[in-house]
């Protein structure tokens, strides 16, 4: 006899389990992190440059590099992402070419970011002479993040009802301003939480700043686009590895401030979302 | 006056047909209704009024459909949208407040003044008979609103750009009885002033505010006469058979 009543008990078992599976090791990296970290965090860490072959002293330039590389990505890729998910969701016609694009970029999510760090250093800071630069690293982060900013974009748009739209251009209203004044509106929200996937992902990736602007060690910060910088992700992977006898404190409290800087930029643009969801009249 | 002139309109999409040689001409200030079974292509002829059919890439037309003087296709799709306002099956309020939904269209086609877009509303919301139940609350969500309600400030929305011509899709289909009669009273308050052709499932709206009554089977325009001529004496025995209820 089938008991509904225990196959459920079931169902429900292993989709806590599975939930649990994600949450805890989650969790548990957080937690070292933290418990690590948290004593290497000081005043003079964070805002001090690395002295004694970066054994001592702060990571101050490699804060302000990241930060700077990350503004950089974004100033750069949401406004052509979401155009571009605008041209793609509304004006495209769907035919044949539209959808191999919309699967290319697609795909090109699932790029392997030091194949954008490559693809960086042959267009930015070669062909372009750029050199190996802030306005390198944030271009080639800045293209690492555009398809996963354009499809949560398009699929934000596409979320908008059709009605909306008929309704909107049934008043004689013209597309374009049914675009601005309705559909965009309403798929703010979505659009933000593929600039927050963005964001992480700049933020962390090492591969395509290695080759295009993170330096191994700057002791002043950098003064103009041009110029190269520190990187948290980048000089992590260096006190971890290249350099002999740095303190695990140092590494974890690097680690942290990574994390905290991630979760802050996060937590901006999940203000701005909340902000607009509540404005939201449906 | 004839505000629509329509001869020989075939529309397709794709390889299927969905109006064949449809003749009509279209009296201002008249109240027009079509009915017909589902799929007898009766809201494709409605939609070919202002062309929303052009948002559906497949849909070819051809025929003279002529809007007063003009050719229909050669209007400005904006303007000719503009004149022609459409009323559709489900209430769409848009995501805004009433006030905004209603200001909407007027606000898009460039007016900017508060106190002329404040009496538009106002006077639109009058007419659609909703004034006196939103008044005090203009800026709460259109989505707050029942669904006769909506849908009576959808017929706002569609008045407030001062169109010649009102477009009703089934407009009375999700509504109780009383909604219903409070949109057709709407309806016959405004033909006055406006044109109007109205879609309906419903054989006895099409007999209480009609006009002139048309009816549609498999894409085929078969009998148009004036509303009590097709209720008690239609020369076609589909007719019959559809306002009996005999059909199908």
């Amino acid at each position: 006899m089938r008991n509904p009543y225990r196959t459920q008990k079931i169902a429900f078992f292993f989709l806590l389990i599975a939930t649990l599976l994600i949450v805890i090791p989650v969790g548990i990296i957080v937690l070292i992190i933290i418990e690590k970290g948290l004593p290497a965090i000081s005043w003079e860490f964070l805002s001090d440059i690395p002295r004694k072959g970066m054994r001592a002293g702060g990571i101050f330039p490699a804060i302000v590099g990241t930060i700077y590389l990350v503004s950089g990505a974004i100033v750069f890729a949401l406004p052509i992402g979401v155009l571009a998910a605008i041209y793609l969701s509304e004006y495209a016609k769907d035919n044949l070419l539209t959808r191999l694009i919309k699967l290319a970029i697609v795909n090109l999510a699932g790029v392997p970011s030091v194949v954008y760090g490559l693809f960086g250093l042959a267009l930015f800071v070669v062909f372009f002479k750029f050199g190996a630069s802030i306005l390198s690293g944030s271009l080639t982060l800045g293209i690492m993040i555009l398809p996963i900013i354009i499809t949560t974009s398009r699929e934000a748009l596409e979320s908008v009802p059709y009605s909306f739209r008929e309704a909107s251009l049934s008043l004689g209203v013209s597309k374009w301003q049914t675009i601005r004044h309705i559909v965009l509106p309403n798929a703010i929200p979505g659009i933000l939480t593929g600039t927050i996937l963005g964001l992480g992902r700049a933020a962390g990736e090492t591969a395509p700043i290695l080759f295009t602007v993170a330096a191994f060690y700057l002791p002043q910060l950098p003064s103009s686009i041009f110029d190269q910088a520190m990187a948290l992700p980048y000089h992590l992977y260096v006190i971890s590895t290249q350099v002999p006898n740095v303190d695990e404190k140092t590494r974890y409290g690097t680690a942290f401030v990574l994390l905290a800087i991630v979760l802050v930029m996060n937590l901006i643009a999940i203000i701005i979302r909340y902000q607009f969801r509540k404005k939201k009249k449906w | 006056m004839v505000t629509f002139g329509i001869k020989n309109l075939d529309i397709w999409f794709g390889a299927a047909q969905a109006l064949k040689q449809v003749n009509i001409s279209i009296e201002s200030n008249e109240i027009l209704s079509i009915i017909g079974p589902s799929n007898s292509g009766k809201t494709t002829f409605l939609r070919m009024l202002n062309r929303l059919n052009d948002l559906s890439s497949n849909c070819k037309m051809a025929g003279e459909v002529r809007f007063g003087q003009e050719d229909l296709i050669k209007i400005d799709v904006e303007l000719l949208r503009k004149r022609v306002g459409m009323v559709f099956a489900l209430p769409l309020p848009l995501p805004l407040s009433i006030f905004d939904n209603v200001a909407f269209g007027v606000r898009m086609h460039g007016e900017r003044d508060r106190k002329i877009l404040e009496n538009r509303v106002e006077e639109a919301l009058k007419q659609s008979y909703l004034w006196e139940e939103v008044k005090d609350r203009l800026d709460v969500s259109a989505f707050k609103l029942s669904g006769g309600q909506q849908q009576r400030l959808c017929i706002a929305r569609t008045l407030a750009v001062e169109p010649e011509v009102i477009l009703f899709d089934e407009p009375c289909s999700g509504l109780d009885p009383i909604s219903t009669a409070k949109v057709e009273e709407a309806m016959l308050k405004l033909k006055k002033k406006y044109t109007i052709v109205l879609v309906t499932n419903n054989v006895k709206q099409a007999a209480r505010v009609g006009d002139r009554t048309a009816f549609f089977l498999s894409g085929e325009l078969i009998e148009l006469d004036k509303t009590d001529k097709i209720f008690t004496a239609p020369q076609d025995k589909r007719t019959d058979d559809y306002i009996t209820g005999a059909f199908g």
